[in-house]
């Protein structure tokens, strides 16, 4: 039977389309904010461009932009801090009820459900009560107490659902081998379980990393004193209109890409340790 | 073999008593028992309901049966991953119901081997030594040689994912076999294999449990692979046992009609008012005198090499089969749609308990 080359049917372009639609819709405006975050001098919010410079990143560090710029580089160092506590706290809590959830427990429905509503609940709302309930019992709002306790309402549940199809896809007969070959329950762990599902630990992570940094909705009205990045970034949009705001949104895609390229580095250098390991 | 296992046994009188007298103090005479064991998942569902079952020492011996007859649950019993809801399990006259998997001197391969990923086959065969923390160079050295009985020392340092089916297998039998386990448990270790390896692992399976001495038993649906493997063979239906014994005397004397027809090869009839079983290859095509016939329509004609083997959708209502030398069937050439008979002699018959 002859082969021939069919062409593609109608439906491929219309969809190609539209992907290609979706993706300019995309990175355009971040290719702008880019572009324009080098901006000279004089220039201002839009183009044309007026000469080329990192004046605005010069004075997004030094903090000396005048009327409306903030305080960025404390705002960037309460964003990390909180995202590092943030990312902890959802891999292990994320990674502890996933293996709880292995075995069927009265109400663990209800549970499971009530975790993964707070995804759709309004975000200001569940800041808003928050914050309420602070209040209301007389406790202060803090980054450490309230912050945390927020930011997690939103990261946990995306932990939660990532660890669940994680442990959904191991193989439960890894651990009954372990077990007929003498491994005690802190051996399974630690010897089989982790290493198997490490790959989607990291993934939890870097999403909680992600999630927490970004969050505003149930931040802001829970961090305490002073601003996190989201809350300076929002407080510069509606106050001042410098290209400093590009500079900001410059440098923290470049984080976050180099979070992004930091871990995928590491998951290929784990695999290449892997390899390398068993070609002795 | 009996005395090479015993010089092996670590506590074995070093003096030299009389052999006799030590065969009937120190030996055991079945390597697994079964006491009326029960599984019950509710009080509706039983998936092994009162089994018992003596298994004599270094025996291959093969569950058979068809799927959801409780043998997987049996095998799973035995090795401690399933818990008994009822009777009693002794490995070598010691009971083990309730003791973990490790203490039971059992070890289980799992059907899809269940081999670590993260692991090289060498650390693979080394996890259970590891475990009971071996020194490394002991536990690497003693994994080599387990390797080596399965022949897969070449490629002790490949990963799981790197390795065929086959392959797999063979690591997994070494994972196994070094934990020394009194009793080896299969759970359908053939099934994942293409034919042609599945014939060529059985032969490796039943050479390696020759020379280790020890009870294999093994799980699976074939009852080919169950009679080329077995020195004892046990038929399990509805989560009971139909028949266990050597695999010569299942075939020739069946226990009932689900037994022969399950091993297959046999006509389940009636005959002179009682139920009987025929082999096909005591049945021949057409009548003779003097012979026992029943009469029906040819339904399927299936050319096997050496023989051929036709079935008759009979009068009665049942399924007959005879199979014939292709000689034979070449000189009679009978077709599909004709109408035949089929014969047998009297002694050919085999009553069943109904």
């Amino acid at each position: 039977m002859m082969m021939t080359a069919r062409g593609r049917p109608l439906s491929f372009y219309v969809l190609a389309g539209l992907m290609a639609l979706l993706l300019i819709f995309l990175y355009a405006p971040m290719l702008c904010v880019y572009i324009l975050s080098f901006q000279g001098p004089d220039g201002g919010m839009s183009f044309p461009m007026v000469g080329w410079s990192f004046h605005w990143f010069e004075v997004l560090f030094e903090g000396t932009g005048g009327h409306g710029i903030g305080d960025v580089p404390n705002s960037f160092r309460r964003s990390v801090r909180l995202a590092a506590f943030v990312s902890v706290l959802s891999t292990v809590i994320a990674l502890s009820a996933g293996m709880a959830y292995r075995r069927k427990f009265p109400g663990s429905n209800f549970v499971f459900y009530s975790a993964i509503a707070a995804m759709v609940l309004p975000g200001i709302f569940i800041g808003f009560g928050i914050a309420l309930t602070f209040n209301l019992m007389g406790w202060t709002i803090n980054w450490w107490s309230s912050g945390i306790g927020a930011q997690l309402t939103w990261s946990l549940p995306f932990g939660l659902l990532i660890m669940f199809i994680v442990l959904g896809r191991f193989n439960p007969a890894y651990e009954e081998a372990a077990t007929d070959l003498g491994a005690n329950a802190r051996q399974r762990f630690q010897m089989i379980i982790l290493p198997i599902i490490l790959p989607g630990i990291v993934g939890i992570f870097v999403s909680s990393i992600t999630s927490s940094y970004e969050e505003n909705a149930r931040t802001q009205l829970n961090v305490g004193l002073g601003n996190t990045m989201p809350m300076e970034v929002t407080g510069l949009l509606t106050g001042s209109s410098t290209p400093v705001l590009f500079a900001i949104g410059t440098l923290t895609s470049l984080f976050m890409f180099a979070l992004i390229l930091g871990s995928v580095l590491l998951m290929g250098w784990m695999a290449r340790r892997r390899a390398a390991r068993s070609e002795l | 073999m009996h005395l090479k296992k015993i010089a092996e046994t670590p506590d074995a009188p070093t003096i030299p008593a009389q052999p006799t007298v030590r065969q009937a103090t120190k030996g055991h005479r079945f390597d697994v028992e079964l006491v009326a064991v029960t599984k019950r998942y509710s009080a509706t569902t039983t998936a092994v309901d009162d089994i018992s079952l003596r298994i004599p020492r270094g025996s291959y011996c093969c569950l058979l049966g068809p799927s959801g007859c409780g043998k997987s649950t049996t095998l799973r019993m035995l090795a401690g991953h399933e818990s008994v809801s009822e009777g009693a399990i002794l490995v070598q006259d010691v009971e083990i119901t309730t003791l973990p998997p490790i203490q039971r001197g059992t070890s289980m391969m799992f059907q899809d081997y269940a081999l670590f990923p993260h692991l090289t086959a060498l650390e693979n065969v080394a996890f259970s030594l590891k475990v009971r923390k071996v020194p490394k160079e002991e536990r690497l050295k003693r994994a080599r040689e387990y390797l080596e009985l399965v022949q897969m020392d070449n490629l002790a340092n490949r990963l799981p994912n790197q390795l065929s089916g086959g392959q797999q297998q063979r690591v997994a039998l070494a994972r196994s076999l070094i934990t020394r386990p009194k009793v080896l448990l299969l759970d359908e270790p053939l099934s994942a294999l293409d034919p042609f390896l599945r014939t060529r692992m059985r032969a490796e399976l039943k050479r390696i449990q020759k020379e280790l001495g020890i009870t294999f038993v093994h799980v699976t649906h074939s009852q080919e692979e169950a009679m080329a493997l077995s020195d004892m063979m046990v038929v399990m239906n509805d989560a009971k046992i139909m028949q266990a014994a050597p695999a010569r005397e299942i075939f020739e004397t069946p226990e009932n009609a689900f037994v022969a027809k399950f091993i297959g090869g046999h006509n389940v009839l009636v005959s002179e008012g009682r139920a009987v079983s025929v082999r096909a290859d005591r049945c021949r095509i057409g009548a003779q005198p003097g012979m026992r016939t029943a009469k029906g329509e040819i339904t399927m004609i299936e050319y096997h090499g050496p023989f051929v083997q036709i079935s008759l959708a009979g009068d009665s209502g049942d399924d007959l089969t005879a199979v014939m030398s292709d000689a034979e069937y070449f000189a009679q050439e009978p077709r599909i749609g004709d109408r035949a008979a089929i014969s047998w002699e009297a002694s050919s018959e085999h009553e069943l308990v109904a």
